[in-house]
């Protein structure tokens, strides 16, 4: 029989992030499936269990104090393996996240266990639990078990509803952990402004841009600067989260005149990121057919391109607009914006 | 000035711009044709190994040593041109670097011969790699080395490092924002993303002075026996292939942005 653990780390004052909360329901679900219970894991400098009082845990542990309130790996693998060694877990179950991700095959090792990431899929099989995870950056999926105990996941955000329910009081067990003497200090974060922030993981759209912005149009003319202006303002009226493929990040890189406010964290594909959102409009890509993984974990999708065989769009999206985006994305930004004054 | 002793660990992947096929191996699943792939080094391993040089360069005395474990034939390819970018000793490990093997096990063979660097010193020891192999792409490897060798000050997903003794650090977090960190002191681990660095132009000079000490390095590439004892492979596949895609063709902007601003505000 498996012993389940939900493992996460809490930020001071806020309640369980989304993702925490996902992979929770999907702790519940692996549990429920196997016929067995399942344990709460919970560190930070005042980890609050009542919100997730009613989540069917059968145990709740925490391990607290101020040095637990950084985001940093000494403090983190601590507390982690402190609460999977409490609880007994053969399976310990925590949302992906640079947190967790940070630290969870450490704390794996730690336990003389074996850890998987990226974990899209559980389920049972022949009454084990078997996980889904992508190879070859998001190329194939494999569906996989293991021997070793206990196994430690980090699971993907966006493959299990958030848990909801009532809050409660939760009886919380205190977990004993002497914090590491701290060689490293979280001093701060830097992010740009609201407005200037163009990745914003929770929009319900991911619009990317390709190389064809910054290329010589049809009239002979580079429109560096218009397309700049059209996509700010699209993203201004939209809230969509700006993806770009690695050829005009890397223009930006080399300092051509190009889009000023694209950087590498805006890079989706190969060696970018796999964003999660329910629609995707790319517009000005080609891409040879391996890059578009860009997409995989994206919804509905449509693409905008002058080619007609832009590798973007036949067979990976569901319309392709062979068209000019400079055209239509200056239409649609004129009726976004009469939609949001009148 | 401080000076570093900076392990780098990166191997191969094949060339992103193949298509990529699964098979079953005599030991689990493999790619077709797998030792026929052109291969590359893991580009985020690239970018944690010129970061590395650049460190290195801006501190005298400093040196960078590369760790790579892959089949030799295949580390061979990579290395003429790697070679050509920056200056680094090679230690070659001959096994596989197929992405179905496991973390852990490709872990302790690197962490072995970290340990194996005559004369390393932990007091100016930085342990580079890249936060994410192209293979695996579990972010799992660095963070085993780093137990295994003792260093609790690991950092994941790093775009940049000032060093001056002491470490300030830049990692990727949720949100497309950066966390600050400062670490006192090497020993410390890091996991590169991108970094800031354009890839280094070839330089025939830098390319000579590494082949003199790669090939003897390739020649001694010690057997390493990777695979993934304990899991087993239920299936691995491509995804569900082409989604019938509606070619929409000579129509004017105007009607195409109405119906695009029509699908992205209806939920
Ligand atoms: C090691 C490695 C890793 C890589 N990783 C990635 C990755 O992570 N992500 C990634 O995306 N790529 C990646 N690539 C692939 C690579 O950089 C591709 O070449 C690139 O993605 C293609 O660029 P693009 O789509 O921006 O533009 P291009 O190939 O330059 O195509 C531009 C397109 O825009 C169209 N266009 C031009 N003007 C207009 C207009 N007015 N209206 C509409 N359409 C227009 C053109 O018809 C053309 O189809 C990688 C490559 C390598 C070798």
């Amino acid at each position: 029989m498996e012993t389940i653990l939900f493992l996460s780390p809490t930020e001071s004052g806020s309640p369980l992030s989304k993702s925490a909360l996902e992979a929770l329901a999907t702790t519940k679900q692996l549990a429920d499936s196997l016929g067995t219970t399942f344990s709460v894991g919970l560190w930070g400098d005042a980890p609050k269990a009542d919100d997730i009082a009613s989540c069917g845990a059968d145990k709740f542990y925490a391990v607290t104090g101020a040095e637990f309130s950084q985001p940093r790996y000494a403090t983190d693998a601590a507390a982690a393996e402190a609460l999977c060694r409490a609880a007994g877990a053969t399976i310990v179950v925590g949302p992906s996240g640079s947190r967790w991700n940070r630290i969870q095959a450490g704390v794996a090792h730690r336990l003389g266990g074996r850890a998987d990431s990226h974990v899209t899929g559980l389920s049972v099989s022949d009454g084990s639990p078997a996980i889904a995870r992508w190879y070859y950056r998001q190329r194939m999926e494999g569906i996989l078990t293991r021997a070793q105990r206990p196994w430690v996941l980090a699971v993907e955000s966006g493959i299990a509803p958030a848990w909801q329910g009532a809050p409660g009081t939760a009886a919380v067990e205190a977990v004993a952990c002497t914090p590491p003497a701290a060689r490293s200090n979280v001093t701060g974060i830097e992010a740009l402004t609201a407005d200037q922030q163009t990745i914003r993981p929770d929009a319900d759209l991911l619009f990317v841009t390709g190389a064809g912005w910054t290329k010589k149009q049809p009239d002979g003319q580079v429109k560096t600067e218009e397309a700049q202006k059209l996509i700010l303002a699209f993203l201004g009226l939209s809230r969509a989260s700006l993806g770009s493929t690695k050829s005009l990040v890397d223009l930006s890189g080399e300092g051509q005149a190009t889009l000023t406010f694209l950087t590498h964290m805006n890079q989706v594909g190969q060696t970018g990121s796999t964003p999660r959102h329910a629609k995707g409009l790319s517009t000005c890509c080609h891409g040879e057919e391996p890059h578009t993984v860009g997409w995989r974990f994206i919804g509905e999708r449509r693409a905008i391109s002058l080619d007609a065989n832009c590798g973007w769009a036949r067979g990976k999206a569901d319309v392709l607009y062979v068209a000019d985006a400079f055209a239509v994305m200056e239409k649609v930004n004129d009726l976004l914006a009469k939609k949001a004054g009148g | 000035m401080p000076e570093y002793q900076i392990v780098v660990c990166g191997s191969v992947v094949p060339d992103p711009l193949q298509t990529l096929e699964p098979v079953a191996g005599p030991t689990g699943p493999a790619l077709k044709n797998e030792m026929m792939l052109p291969a590359w080094l893991d580009p985020w391993a690239g970018h944690a190994l010129y970061e590395a040089a650049n460190l290195a360069a801006k501190n005298p005395g400093s040196k960078v040593w590369l760790v790579a474990l892959g089949p030799k034939a295949k580390l061979q390819q990579s290395m003429m041109t790697l070679a050509q970018k920056v200056p680094f000793e090679l230690i070659a490990l001959d096994g596989s670097a197929s992405g179905f093997t496991d973390a852990a096990e490709t872990a302790a063979a690197l962490a072995e011969a970290i340990q194996a660097i005559p004369g390393l010193d932990r007091s100016k020891l930085l342990v580079f790699g890249g936060w994410e192999s192209a293979s695996r792409g579990a972010g799992a490897t660095m963070q085993i080395v780093g137990e295994i060798l003792g260093i609790t000050d690991q950092f994941q997903g790093v775009d940049g490092i000032e060093a001056d003794g002491s470490l300030r650090i830049l990692e990727r977090i949720e949100g497309g924002r950066h966390q600050v960190s400062v670490c006192d002191a090497p020993p410390a681990l890091l996991g590169w993303a991108t970094g800031n660095l354009p890839e280094p132009r070839n330089n025939p000079q830098v390319g000579m002075a590494n082949m003199r000490a790669i090939m003897p390095a390739l020649q001694k590439a010690k057997p390493a026996k990777i695979g993934a004892e304990g899991v087993t492979f239920q299936s691995v596949s491509l995804p569900k292939q082409a989604r019938d895609t509606k070619v929409v063709k000579d129509v004017p902007p105007d009607q195409i942005a109405a119906e695009i601003v029509d699908w992205i505000t209806n939920k």
